[in-house]
């Protein structure tokens, strides 16, 4: 529904942009908000006029391929680059105009960033010095994270899943209502993939705003509501999962028969729209589901050969949508989701 | 798994107004005690300035029979006392006022820092701030330490001098705001290059190769140049017998010029700082 009437700038529909316009779901705030983003590196442009919201209290998945300018972009955020032109904001101010910024956003760009000479509990207390935050809080979330045993030690031999860990207890010292997480499972073993997931799950129950970056579709399927898709720097998608799931899925279903010519009637007869396929003899129709085709088909006394119902994983919808940034399609046919093939 | 957070979870205090310079001057002080590189430079300068300058001054009172009587007339017990903080002092406490910004370049820590605080104006006076106090702290203590004890080397020669000495107070305070001084060099060089190695290069290159090259020059362009060297403060605020410098503005008068390029530099490495992405 490009062009639908929405508050806060998310209407907007240039180009083939479908999937735009979508995101927050209607009645949501806009915790984040970004207009018209664009950073340049030398000549590269490493992201372009990006305008997008991301809805209060949900998780918002942040998808890409690698470069396509998802850290740029929340490096902007988080004030760490200026951007060349355009502005966003976090509750409507700026983030270096937050008063206390670790209480409204716990970020994690690269869980590399500590000093690896200082101890857990040093680098999680000079964080927290900064915002008024005391010792006591900073006992508990090394405590949240499972890492009081190791406090003391210094952070230069940690594993990568402690790191992780530790970069994530930093973001938790305030308290913060929003949560953003550049590509938080990167290199992580399923243990560590697991417990991530669980947390943003947790803490997306409480309330809270996630905002999570990643290059694997896949990674956001069971944890996002909303997605924000960018290929070279520019947005391609701003919708809900649902949204994304049901133009991904575009489902469409693939029969197989001698009477093709009849059961093409039929199905238009009936409001399908056909296509033929490959080979002579496959149809693709859209429109009905493949219990109504079959049921048409018995009806008119057509053999099938073939049922199946096509749609396109999400994956393959994401490699479909970020494959080709400047062109986009929302439906793609793609891997046979079911099949009930007849005898040949 | 149960990563919930309480409500209102403790060692979060209610706060009014926005985080501001306080917080990030604790802040600065932890980052600042809890790395080792901080101990060894600070324990380099303390070994390095009260044993060289017990050295210099016990070998003197050794051999003070064996001085000329000019060389004994002109003897500085003060500035020689002074000699090893004052000249290799100022070259340590770099290292350190290099390595408190461009430490957090190196491990990346500078993102950790601005996202937690972005008023990036406020984070770098807390860092020039609380190096400075503890550069300050640390080579006052070590300069008075070596006064007294190479005061103590040198009584034998009747020429040690005491606090009560002419310039022998000032030159103490004076060492100490010298290389208190240095080290901002480091750190505001640091902080503009960004790397530790260009830091301490560029200011050994200020302090010990820039007066060589001078040196070097025709004696009238040399003389009216030497006053506006930032290494001539450390020679004139020392000493206490005998001429300054008959080129130089005098001992607080070098400070100044010291001070003003700091503070030049301050301004830059600010201003970068502020602009430049992170």
């Amino acid at each position: 529904m490009p062009g639908d009437a929405r508050p806060l700038g998310y209407g907007e529909t240039r180009g083939n942009g479908e999937l735009r316009g979508h995101a927050p779901a209607e009645g949501t705030i806009a915790m984040i908000e970004a207009r018209g983003l664009t950073k340049r590196y030398g000549d590269k442009v490493a992201v372009s006029d990006l305008t997008f919201g991301i809805a209060e209290g949900a998780v918002t998945g942040f998808l890409g391929p690698n470069g396509a300018g998802k850290t740029t972009t929340m490096r902007m955020i988080l004030g760490l680059d200026s951007p060349d032109s355009g502005t966003v904001t976090i509750g409507g101010k700026r983030y270096a105009d937050l008063a206390y910024p670790m209480r409204e956003v716990g970020a994690l760009i690269d869980a590399k960033a500590v000093h690896g000479g200082r101890s857990a509990y040093n680098h999680l207390l000079c964080m927290a010095q900064t915002n008024g935050i005391g010792r006591k809080r900073v006992d508990q979330v090394l405590e949240l994270v499972g890492l009081t045993e190791v406090a003391k030690k210094r952070s230069k031999g940690f594993s990568l899943g402690m790191g992780q860990r530790l970069g994530i207890a930093g973001t938790l010292l305030g308290d913060p209502r929003v949560l953003m997480f550049d590509e938080p499972v990167n290199g992580l073993d399923p243990e560590g993939i697991l417990w991530i997931r669980n947390l943003m799950k947790a803490l997306a129950a409480e309330g809270r705003t996630v905002f999570v970056s990643s290059h694997i579709m896949s990674e956001m399927e069971h944890t996002a509501d909303h997605l924000i898709v960018i290929g070279r720097g520019k947005l391609l998608a701003s919708c809900t999962m649902a949204e994304f799931i049901a133009s991904a899925s575009g489902q469409s279903v693939r029969v197989r028969t001698p009477q093709f010519d009849q059961l093409g009637k039929a199905i238009v007869a009936a409001g399908g729209t056909v296509t033929n396929g490959a080979v002579i003899g496959e149809l693709s129709i859209q429109g009905l589901d493949a219990q109504r085709v079959g049921d048409i088909a018995y009806d008119g006394g057509v053999r099938l050969h073939e049922l199946t119902v096509v749609g396109a994983s999400l994956e393959t919808a994401f490699m479909e949508l970020t494959g080709d940034s400047v062109e986009y399609h929302a439906a793609v046919p793609g891997a046979p989701v079911a099949s009930f093939t007849g005898g040949n | 798994m149960a990563v919930t957070t309480a409500p209102a979870p403790a060692g979060l205090p209610a706060v009014s107004g926005r985080a501001g310079i306080g917080g990030v001057l604790r802040s600065e002080f932890t980052k600042i005690r809890s790395v080792r590189s901080t101990y060894w430079t600070l324990v380099a300068l303390v070994v390095t300035g009260i044993g060289i300058g017990a050295l210099v001054t016990g070998l003197v009172g050794a051999h003070w029979n064996t001085m000329s009587a000019s060389n004994q007339a002109t003897f500085d017990p003060t500035s020689t006392s002074l000699a090893g903080i004052g000249f290799l002092g100022q070259l340590i406490i770099v290292v350190l006022g290099a390595m408190v910004i461009t430490s957090e370049y190196s491990t990346g820590m500078i993102r950790t820092s601005l996202i937690v605080m972005p008023r990036r104006p406020v984070v770098y006076a807390a860092k020039a701030l609380v190096f400075t106090g503890v550069a300050f702290v640390v080579s006052l203590v070590t300069c008075f330490v070596v006064f007294f004890l190479g005061q103590a080397l040198l009584s034998g020669t009747h020429h040690a001098a005491s606090l009560s000495t002419p310039f022998a107070l000032r030159a103490i305070v004076g060492v100490a705001v010298y290389v208190t001084l240095c080290g901002l060099l480091g750190f505001t060089l640091g902080s503009i290059l960004r790397q530790t190695a260009g830091a301490i290069t560029a200011v050994i290159g200020v302090l010990f190769v820039l007066p060589i090259i001078v040196h070097f020059l025709p004696t009238s362009v040399e003389n009216g140049m030497q006053r506006w060297l930032p290494s001539s403060a450390g020679s004139a605020i020392s000493t206490t017998v005998g001429s300054q410098g008959a080129h130089l503005f005098g001992g607080w008068g070098e400070i100044f010029v010291l001070c003003a390029y700091v503070i030049v530099l301050l301004g830059i490495g600010s201003f970068m700082f502020k602009t430049r992405d992170a």
